[in-house]
């Protein structure tokens, strides 16, 4: 499915990987999580292999990743406070006072402060979205791994959630790595890079470079859309 | 499956949380219709019995006797644990396959969880409270027996209680007992498989619960030949 993939995250950037749907971005994110072995290859947290981490080695690991899924994946039998609660509940020895202000910091960071007593059911899905967010970073993580983040959301939301995501990752120091096929978000976003095609890395750079870029690849996934081919023809008519 | 169940183990703070809550959920939510069940077949297994003993020679103290041994033997153990097969097995299985459906069991694995561990084990531990509700739904099998045999007129309160004790062999209740153990931790474990394992979207998870409710009573009833045949014959 992947094929001689060689690429490093930046600390503190925003790394995308974009590509169509069957390129292989769900699989390499999920060879990153530890989810799937893969066949061949490495990959290194830090410099130090993935595959030569002990169980108790990736269990610590797990601890300092954050998980942003696509469809928010929060516990249905649980709150929105009792969600955020949850990384600090399972991993840390903090007093419940502790944790619930830490938690209330970081939904208050979200823009959520006030709707810890909701249950997910009763919030819209870009609040769902935030909350996830909440629960990702609650425990302070050094890696956020974000699918598909703005899938489902209008766009007024999603460049919010895109937003949201690039501070924490300045603010806090974070390896973000995010997955998505939305040019908007690479738009506002993309400080680094990836393109995947057929499990291949078929180019990377930044945000500018993707628009100047010449590979055949990438300029076709860039304007298949029909927004960003009309800004490419204004910009070359001048207008 | 059960190795991940009983691998590394939840927080314990967070476990006995997630143990109550499944006892409140699995158990004390059920004790209502087994409660119901139980009066009304036990009623009836009495009734059926007294209206076929038509020989004056067989002594009325048989209805309690066919009450009890019916109640004891297979109606509460057995029976009953048909129906919580429909009611608990299917809201394990549909509980589980929702949290896989909507990633929310990749969310645990993500975050280091043993997600087996801590979805499936307080469930386990839960079911072990099982012979609790099985104890109730005995009682109330035969009170509801002594309701329908004694105010339907077909025995007195004294043919009643002297047949409720007539030939009692105590290891019944042991066989019984020893059987509702083995029911609980099947009825814990085969819906949970076919929630965590499933596949699919929101109409799979329908379909999971209804296979896991057919594969659940088959190994019930499975289990409990063989359970009877070792101990009983």
């Amino acid at each position: 499915m992947l094929k001689g993939i060689d690429y490093t995250f930046e600390r503190g950037k925003t790394n995308l990987i974009i590509g169509q749907s069957g390129s292989g971005k769900s699989v390499f994110l999920k060879c990153m999580l530890g989810l799937f072995k893969p066949d061949k290859g490495t990959i290194a947290y830090d410099g130090k292999p993935f595959s030569s981490f002990s169980d108790e080695e990736q269990r610590e690991l797990r601890k300092e990743i954050g998980m942003l899924f696509q469809g928010g994946a929060l516990f249905d039998s649980m709150n929105v406070e009792q969600n955020v609660m949850f990384p600090l509940r399972m991993f840390t020895n903090q007093r419940k006072s502790e944790m619930l202000s830490r938690v209330h910091e970081v939904l208050e960071r979200v823009n959520l402060e006030g709707t810890g007593d909701k249950m997910p059911s009763e919030i819209s899905g870009g609040m769902q979205k935030r909350v996830a967010i909440a629960r990702a970073i609650v425990n302070k993580p050094k890696y956020l791994f974000c699918d598909e983040p703005n899938s489902g959301l209008d766009p007024k939301t999603a460049t919010v959630i895109d937003n949201l995501i690039q501070e924490l990752t300045h603010e806090n120091d974070i390896t973000t790595v995010l997955i998505t096929h939305d040019m908007n978000s690479v738009l506002e976003i993309g400080e680094r890079i990836a393109f995947l095609k057929d499990g291949v890395l078929a180019w990377k750079g930044t945000k500018n470079e993707i628009f100047q870029t010449e590979d055949e690849a990438v300029t076709d996934f860039v304007y298949s859309s029909d927004l960003f081919q009309k800004v490419r023809d204004a910009q070359q008519k001048g207008m | 499956m059960l190795k991940g169940v009983f691998g590394r183990m939840t927080k314990a703070s967070v476990l006995r949380n997630l143990i109550l809550k499944e006892i409140n959920d699995l158990i004390m939510g059920s004790m209502g219709i087994v409660a119901f069940l139980s009066f009304f077949i036990g009623a009836v297994v009495a009734i059926q019995t007294a209206l076929n003993l038509t020989n004056p020679l067989i002594p009325k103290t048989l209805v309690a006797y066919a009450a009890r041994q019916s109640v004891i033997l297979e109606f509460s153990p057995t029976f009953i644990s048909i129906i919580m097969a429909g009611k608990v097995g299917s809201f394990i299985t549909s509980s589980i396959g929702s949290m896989r459906v909507t990633e929310q069991i990749d969310a645990l694995e993500v975050m280091g969880i043993n997600s087996k561990n801590y979805l499936i084990f307080p469930k386990i531990i839960a079911m072990f409270t099982y012979p609790f509700v099985i104890c109730i739904s005995m009682f109330l099998g035969i009170a509801g027996a002594y309701t329908a045999a004694v105010l339907g007129g077909f025995v007195t309160s004294d043919q009643f209680i002297t047949g409720l004790q007539d030939e009692f062999i105590p290891f019944h209740l042991t066989y019984a007992f020893l059987k509702t153990i083995l029911f609980a931790f099947i009825l814990a474990t085969v819906p949970a498989y076919h929630g965590y394992y499933m596949k699919g979207g929101a109409l799979e998870v329908g379909e999971a619960a209804t296979t896991s409710f057919v594969w659940t009573s088959v190994v019930l009833i499975v289990t409990n030949y063989l359970v009877t045949q070792l101990l009983l014959s």
